[in-house]
């Protein structure tokens, strides 16, 4: 019988500092077996356990597109034992992946749609995943506009800032990005709230048009009637959540928002699916 | 047991509808035989409910922490020294509160009532210091004194320490010869029958925190099990594990613990977690001359120096 | 179906004729209390004991369960790699479980099998365990299994329902299981028509006997959000001390917590009992707590057993009307009250 408890065996090939604070790192993964690569086929927008052996595990979104072979990719956030512990592994050492698990963007759905992304802070890992995934030239033609409203605290806080700016010069997306304050006169970009941003920057809803947020609990807050005002109903406001989890598969009974469970059910919710849940996360 | 309730009810509704207080905390008639509830009254109306029994065996003050409401409470003894530490260690403020106190005359086992019919127990009513159990197949009349859970047994500050209106008569305090003999059996023995004692003591135990969440000293807004970083105590059921939490939630207790017996009456093993707090609170007696929650301009003995403190280690 | 009939001078040494073929689990008296446990050798199960403390759930959900393990020590090739930790699912039996017990592992089943994963410790024990249950002659005052799906002779989840005759046993053949595990103890005597009805009769004064009604039958209709939003809760969950007793004795409840523990380089990840009642439970990292409030779990308890699990399975409530958590809790919180209360509650439109 399959054990999805059991994680599959990953190196840790690179460590990347993320942010000026040192708060956040990226970690790339290469599966010890060809074969467990192969199984962890994931869609953008899922997460998998990030599994130390005598510490313990913990979900984090996959910051890898798809579309990107031969590695996985995480950015974690350095807060409790596990995520501790992380930030203190060396490349080369040996840990474990439990996954892909949970559902997805509604990849289907958006299908020939244009998209507004928005993100804030270090919630921006799946969205990373996402928009790596919709510029994959085998991709991009199946998407309509694509517009990004990206913040952080200060320039030195966002994440995976090179290709940030890489995407900035193309013309294939409209990037938006911000921060909450800057002394650098030389910033060249937004600055501002994430739900200002939006309010100026992001197109008007229609019915092609549909918007992925994530972010901590007061960007959501903010942000969600700064969509309203443009239009955008709560069918196609589109949501990651974040509840504590210990299986990610569905059973040891944490991660619910009544009856649905965060891991399993989730962490992709529309706005639309939550207002019928006791929203409790 | 009568004329407490009405007494009970006449101060409850009457604080409530002059607005002394916003709430009477109390214990109201469960749904099974030998179960009281603790229960907020808001209303007068509600205050009718406020009942008195020999089952009323957990401790209310467990229910005042860090409220913010002014608050009318019964308090038997027990219940009362423990408002006295809450309102020392700042838990609650004496102004906010009106104490109904009871003169107690001690709560029953329902666990031994059980063992003296062969079906369980599906009524019990009281009338003085008679109680009349009844299963399906028989009826039985007993005094309430004979049967009283231990640490009643072993009670010496019945009537309350602090309160504001006092529910019928004072209740003579009982005399013990010897009230820690069960302590003084535990430090007989050697240390293979000690090991063996807590062992035993502790078989059972499925750590469901019952005694901590009974307990009105246990307010730590983080128990120390539940600490993650660092871990001091594995989660399992290993035994090792099991012991370090009842050693060290017993230690937290030193100097504090009124016996109130709200730890044994939540256990849903039966453990006789007292065992513990008993040995702290006679050293506490003993060493410092102590008894929890007597009077509320004092700290207790862990919690403070003195000059001539005992111990040379600190000086 | 097979009704077989027993004498209870041969029970004991049926019983150990099947020791030597299944690892055999029953009530046994720890203490002052009853709990479900492997028997020893010489120990037999207690048959007279109605309603243990703690469910039986522990036979295929151990409280403290070894899911993997791993070394530490790099100089080892398989470093840091997990493997399924080495536990026994020889056959066993779980000897006198009554049959609300029995219903609730059939309910139980539905979280940890399911379509997308099975778990494999879970599934590998259940599917080792025959389940030889003990009918209800006497239901105790706290047993509802009538109003929850179930009932002192239901044979839900059963392998084989004893019934105590007291001269003998009836024990009524439910599953291919229940048939080998009553060959491997060599009772093989079919009953008779007149025992059949004898049967019949305790059924029916079994089930009499049991007064409690709960109501349930509104629950399905009533909007999930209602509910969540009544203002009865606070009321409910005032007395609570969110002590974990409800969810420890309760056989539904599933919940679990993953920890590791190492020792030297050796490590082990297991699992353990987990309680709503906790406010760990789902507090997260950043220390933002979706359920920090006494009430906001007392609420979620009930409403996972009586409303949530209905909706997402259509297959009743997640309570089987044991009656443990009424008989347990310290502060008297009673189950079959508050489900009235949902029952009954309208809106305040």
């Amino acid at each position: 019988m399959n054990n999805p408890y059991m994680p599959y065996p990953v190196r840790i090939d690179d460590i990347e500092v993320a942010t000026e604070d040192r708060s956040l790192k990226t970690f790339t993964f290469t599966f010890l077996n060809p074969e467990d690569e192969a199984a962890f086929d994931h869609k953008a927008g899922q997460f998998a356990m990030l599994s130390i052996p005598g510490k313990g595990e913990i979900p984090i979104g996959i910051a890898s597109s798809p579309t990107e072979k031969g590695f996985v990719k995480f950015t974690v956030f350095r807060t409790g034992v596990v995520t501790t512990a992380l930030h203190n592994m060396a490349v080369g050492d040996i840990m474990g992946i439990r996954g892909p698990m949970g559902n997805w963007y509604p990849w289907e759905t958006l299908k020939g749609k244009n998209l507004v992304i928005i993100g804030g802070g270090f919630a921006f890992t799946t969205l990373r995943a996402s928009i790596v995934y919709m510029l994959d030239p085998a991709n991009r033609d199946n998407f309509g506009n694509i517009d990004v409203v990206y913040g952080a605290r200060s320039p030195g806080m966002l994440l995976y800032r090179e290709e940030l700016f890489e995407w900035e010069k193309r013309d294939d997306i409209n990037m938006h990005i911000t921060v909450d304050g800057c002394d650098d006169p030389s910033w060249a970009y937004n600055v501002g709230f994430v739900p200002t941003i939006v309010e100026q920057k992001a197109p008007k809803a229609d019915e092609d048009t549909f918007a992925i947020v994530c972010g901590p609990p007061i960007m959501i807050k903010f942000t969600q009637p700064a969509l309203q005002s443009l239009g955008y109903g709560d069918n196609q406001i589109i949501m990651s959540l974040e509840n504590r989890m210990k299986c990610g598969i569905g059973m040891c009974g944490r991660c619910n928002i009544g009856k649905e469970l965060v891991c399993k059910d989730g962490p992709v919710f529309t706005l639309e699916d939550l207002n019928k849940t006791p929203r409790e996360y | 047991m009568e004329s407490y309730i009405e007494q009970i009810r006449t101060l409850a509704v009457d604080l409530l509808k002059s607005g002394k207080v916003d709430v009477v905390i109390g214990y109201r008639r469960g749904s099974v035989p030998m179960a009281t509830v603790p229960f907020m009254a808001r209303t007068p109306e509600q205050a009718k409910q406020l009942t008195w029994d020999s089952h009323c065996t957990l401790n209310l003050a467990n229910y005042l922490t860090n409220r913010q409401e002014k608050i009318g409470i019964i308090a038997k003894g027990c219940d009362s020294r423990n408002i006295v530490n809450h309102i020392v260690e700042n838990k609650i403020n004496r102004d906010q509160l009106h104490i109904i106190g009871v003169p107690c005359k001690g709560m029953v086992n329902p666990k031994e009532l059980q063992t003296l019919l062969d079906d369980e127990i599906i009524s019990c009513a009281e009338t003085g210091s008679t109680l009349t159990i009844a299963s399906s197949q028989a009826e039985i009349k007993i005094e309430r004194e004979d049967h009283l859970r231990n640490n009643c047994s072993l009670c010496t500050h019945r009537n309350p320490v602090i309160y504001d209106d006092l529910v019928g008569e004072a209740v003579e305090e009982p005399v013990l010869d010897d009230p820690f003999k069960d302590v003084n059996a535990i430090e007989a023995m050697d240390a293979d029958e000690k090991w063996n004692y807590f062992d035993d003591l502790l078989d059972g135990c499925i750590r469901c925190y019952a005694c901590r969440n009974a307990c009105p000293l246990c307010y730590c807004p983080t128990c120390f099990v539940d600490e993650s970083d660092p871990q001091w105590v594995g989660k399992g059921q290993n035994d090792t594990d099991i012991k370090t939490f009842h050693f060290l939630r017993a230690f937290h207790c030193a100097g504090r613990c009124t016996d109130c017996g709200a730890c044994e009456a939540a256990c849903p093993m039966d453990i006789h977690v007292r065992a513990f707090t008993r040995k702290l609170i006679k050293d506490s007696k003993e060493l410092f001359g102590w008894e929890a929650g007597m009077d509320i301009s004092k700290r207790p003995p862990l919690d403070t120096f003195a000059p001539d403190d005992p111990n040379d280690f600190i000086k | 179906m097979k009704v077989i009939k027993i004498d209870k001078n041969k029970w004991t040494k049926g019983l150990d004729t099947a020791r030597e073929s299944y690892q055999l689990f029953g009530p046994v008296k720890i203490k002052e209390n009853h709990c479900f446990a492997p028997l020893k050798r010489d120990q037999q199960p207690d048959m007279t004991v109605v309603d243990t403390v703690l469910s039986p759930k522990s036979t295929v959900f151990p409280q403290t369960e070894k899911l993997m393990t791993a070394t530490l020590d790099t100089s080892k090739p398989n470093h840091h790699l997990m493997e399924r930790a080495d536990t026994d699912y020889s056959p066993r039996a779980v000897i006198g479980i009554r049959p609300f017990d029995a219903r609730a592992i059939d309910l139980v089943k539905l979280n940890f099998d399911t379509k997308d994963h099975r778990d494999p410790y879970w599934c590998d024990a259940h599917d080792a365990t025959t389940f030889v249950g003990l009918a209800v002659n006497t239901p105790s005052q706290f047993d509802f299994s009538t109003s929850m799906d179930s009932g002192p002779f239901d044979e839900k989840g059963l392998d084989v329902l004893l019934v105590d005759m007291d001269t003998g046993y009836l024990a009524k053949i439910l599953t291919p299981k229940g048939e080998a595990f009553m060959a491997c103890a060599g009772f093989n005597r079919e009953a008779t028509a007149g025992d059949l009805q004898k049967m019949e009769e305790l059924k029916k004064a079994a089930e009499q006997a049991i007064t409690t009604q709960v109501e349930t039958d509104n629950l399905r209709e009533k909007s999930l959000l209602d509910l969540h939003q009544a203002p009865f809760w606070d009321d409910v969950a005032f007395s609570c001390i969110n002590c974990g007793t409800c969810t420890f004795v309760c056989p539904t409840c599933w919940c679990f917590d993953i920890q590791d523990e190492t020792k030297g380089n050796n490590t082990t990840r297991f699992r353990n009992w987990d309680s709503c009642m906790s406010p760990l439970f789902t507090l997260h990292g950043s220390g933002h707590n979706p359920r920090g409030e006494k009430t906001q779990r007392v609420r979620q308890r009930f409403m996972h057993k009586l409303k949530y699990f209905l909706d997402k399975y259509d297959q009743g409530t997640m309570c089987v009307g044991c009656g443990r958590c009424v008989k347990s809790c310290p502060v008297n919180i009673d189950i079959r009250e508050v489900c009235n209360v949902m029952n009954a509650y309208e809106p305040q439109k």
